[in-house]
């Protein structure tokens, strides 16, 4: 079991040169695959640090220019010298606002960081001092004093995750079994066909308007996280499509072999599809979850972006609105801490997907 | 009466001009315990001969009579052996099994099915490899689970669709006996579809050649009077075993002469010669290959 997921995930490919180098086993060839998936790759990060300092350099430079001619056209050359001496000292406050250096970034990582930790004591603090209070509030039935301090960048994460899952929860139990049923008839699917084909490529955008006008009515009196049910339900709208067409694609495209089976030893219509046509779709129905998932990460951020529901998104518009010095460099590690959960997730819905398909060639 | 019997059965495929008529006026009528083989070319219509039989597809004209009643559909008194075995990939061989023992003994209890099932699978001599998948058997013990779960219906007649065509000599050999034995320890009803003519010399009572479509019909008896239990090495000398042997081929391949003169296609060849490649060269060291990256 361990060697097969270590083999899934790819982490045996990726440690077996280093492994068979201190093995002392085909040490040349080693050293090749070891070129090829370690060196060249580390080479196209640098490069792409590079491009990026350059890049980013020029920018500052022509921004901090243009902000020095600018001063010069109004106040006069008094002013532009002072422009000048200032964005040379490095003073915080007359920085030019452009796309921050790679150098900058790595300091907006670290305060990050530092930011969660200082928040972190926080809460705990806030904890300790309201206790008492809380047990004495339980006594009595009333909900418990929680934190409505700020949230920090990784609590942020962690309510992205919790609405990514709920809404990918929300596909899957709605996608699957519908799936499963349209795949079963051909003519439910011609019937359904249209509405799958019209709703699929519907923005984002508008499912979340959809949505926030049926929760608006439907929760106006009751005290749920609103923003919450809005934006996970407006991800699992928006991604259920790639599942649910998988599922009826897989379901109504069972082996013929199998079919013959199950309509020789005369199988009940549940034992067709728990035994059947379940198991022979499995397959397809992960593929189409792992596409669900990426979307569901994809469109998460735009929606709470817009949803105002806290988790990144919600941060990098925050951060974007706020306009501080650092404001930027943090979209930017924003940025880079989406994409490796995204790719994470994948990793992890790609194991899975691996483990559940079988070798159909030698059924 | 016949137990099984097919009247001036035809079955054609596709509609208006891609009509194919694959089978064309079938007679074929079969006694109780009796073990018939159809002996035919490969794409003659033999899959769909079975497949009328069995009941997952209909005569277009003419009807399939068993036990002097019309067949409506797949029954449990028709076991199936399929050509590609056609095993569930993700049960086990005990599953398997079980999916055709739940179907034909719905009401006992889990012991008497699980005994059932080793009965069944004990038969075909897979005791060993009960809980093992498919995946994991070789062509042979496939088809052998293929059989099993076909016996575990405990149907009144087998249906096998060439269902050793796709092992080796050998195996075919010993698997061929296993199922002659099974098949005359309960005296079951056989029809065995096969693209071999020993296949059938060996196991059945009556061999019927079909001959090749489109407009496939049934050719005439050979009767197979060999004594039982057949084993092939001594048969094999037998001037009778050759005699029918040499007949049934005779007549295939004559038919199947004269369908190739009706249709006189001529296939045009494209002018290619086969290119050697390099020769080894002795004492000429190889080159170490450079690794290219790009």
């Amino acid at each position: 079991m361990k060697d097969k997921i270590l083999q899934l995930t790819g982490i045996q490919s990726f440690l077996s040169p280093w492994v068979n180098i201190f093995k002392g086993e085909e040490t040349k060839k080693n050293i090749n695959i070891l070129l090829k998936s370690y060196i060249f790759p580390l080479l196209s990060i640098l490069l792409f640090v590079l491009v990026w300092h350059t890049g980013a350099t020029y920018l500052y430079n022509k921004e901090a220019t243009s902000k020095i001619e600018k001063a010069r056209a109004e106040r006069g050359e008094a002013a532009a010298l002072e422009v000048q001496n200032c964005i040379y000292s490095g003073e915080v406050g007359c920085q030019p606002n452009t796309l921050p250096s790679p150098a900058k970034v790595w300091e907006a990582y670290l305060s990050l960081l530092a930011d969660h930790k200082i928040i972190s004591g926080k809460k705990e603090a806030f904890a300790k001092k309201v206790e008492k209070t809380n047990a004495k509030r339980a006594e009595q039935g009333k909900a418990a004093i929680t934190y409505t301090g700020r949230p920090s960048f990784v609590d942020q994460i962690g309510t992205s995750l919790k609405t990514v899952f709920a809404g990918f929860l929300l596909a899957a139990f709605i996608a699957i079994p519908i799936g499963i049923i349209i795949g079963l008839s051909s003519t439910l699917r011609t019937s359904m066909n249209w509405l799958i084909q019209i709703l699929k490529p519907v923005s984002p955008v508008v499912w979340l308007l959809l949505v926030f006008m049926i929760v608006k009515t439907l929760m106006s009196d009751s005290d749920m996280d609103k923003s919450f049910m809005i934006s996970f339900i407006s991800v699992g709208l928006c991604s259920m499509w790639a599942t649910l067409v998988n599922t009826s694609m897989g379901v109504s495209t069972v082996d013929k072999d199998f079919v013959n089976v199950a309509k020789v030893l005369k199988l009940s219509i549940g034992q067709n599809i728990f035994k059947v046509v379940l198991p022979s779709s499995l397959p397809m129905i992960f593929t189409g979850l792992r596409i669900t998932l990426s979307v569901a990460w994809m469109v998460l951020i735009a929606i709470e972006l817009l949803a105002q529901s806290p988790g990144l998104g919600s941060f990098v518009w925050e951060e974007f609105q706020n306009g501080a010095n650092d404001s930027n460099a943090k979209i930017i590690v924003a940025m880079f801490v989406i994409g490796m959960i995204g790719f994470g997730l994948d990793r992890i819905m790609m194991v899975i997907q691996k483990m559940m398909s079988f070798n159909k060639e030698v059924a | 009466m016949a137990y099984l019997e097919l009247k001036n059965v035809s079955k054609s495929f596709g509609s208006g001009k891609d009509k194919v008529e694959v089978l064309s006026n079938i007679n074929l009528s079969i006694e109780e315990g009796e073990f018939v083989a159809i002996v035919g070319f490969t794409g003659s219509g033999k899959t769909t001969l079975i497949n009328l039989i069995n009941g997952l597809e209909f005569p277009d004209e003419g009807e399939v009579l068993l036990q002097g009643k019309p067949i409506t559909g797949p029954g449990p008194d028709r076991g199936v052996v399929f050509q590609n075995y056609s095993l569930l990939p993700w049960l086990t061989v005990r599953q398997n099994v079980k999916l055709a023992v739940d179907e034909v003994y719905p009401s006992k209890s889990k012991e008497e099915k699980d005994t059932l099932i080793e009965k069944y699978v004990e038969m075909v001599h897979l005791t060993h490899a009960i809980d093992k998948k498919p995946a994991e058997l070789s062509g042979g013990m496939r088809q052998r689970v293929s059989v099993a779960r076909a016996l575990a219906m405990s149907p009144k007649m087998l249906l096998m669709d060439e269902p050793l065509s796709a092992l080796d000599a050998l195996t075919r050999g010993t698997l061929q006996e296993e199922i002659v034995n099974i098949w005359s320890e309960d005296k079951k009803t056989c029809l065995l579809i096969t693209n071999d003519v020993d296949e059938g010399v060996v196991m059945a009572d009556r061999i019927i050649p079909l001959n090749p479509g489109p407009q496939a019909s049934l050719g005439p008896d050979f009767k197979v009077n060999l004594p039982r239990p057949r084993v092939i090495a001594e048969i094999n000398k037998l001037d009778e075993y050759k005699h029918l042997r040499n007949e049934v081929l005779e007549y295939l391949i004559e038919v199947g002469l004269s369908r190739k003169s009706e249709e006189s296609n001529q296939y045009e060849l494209p002018d290619l010669k086969p290119v050697m490649p390099g020769r080894i060269k002795w004492g000429i060291r190889k080159k170490s290959e450079k690794q290219k990256f790009f």
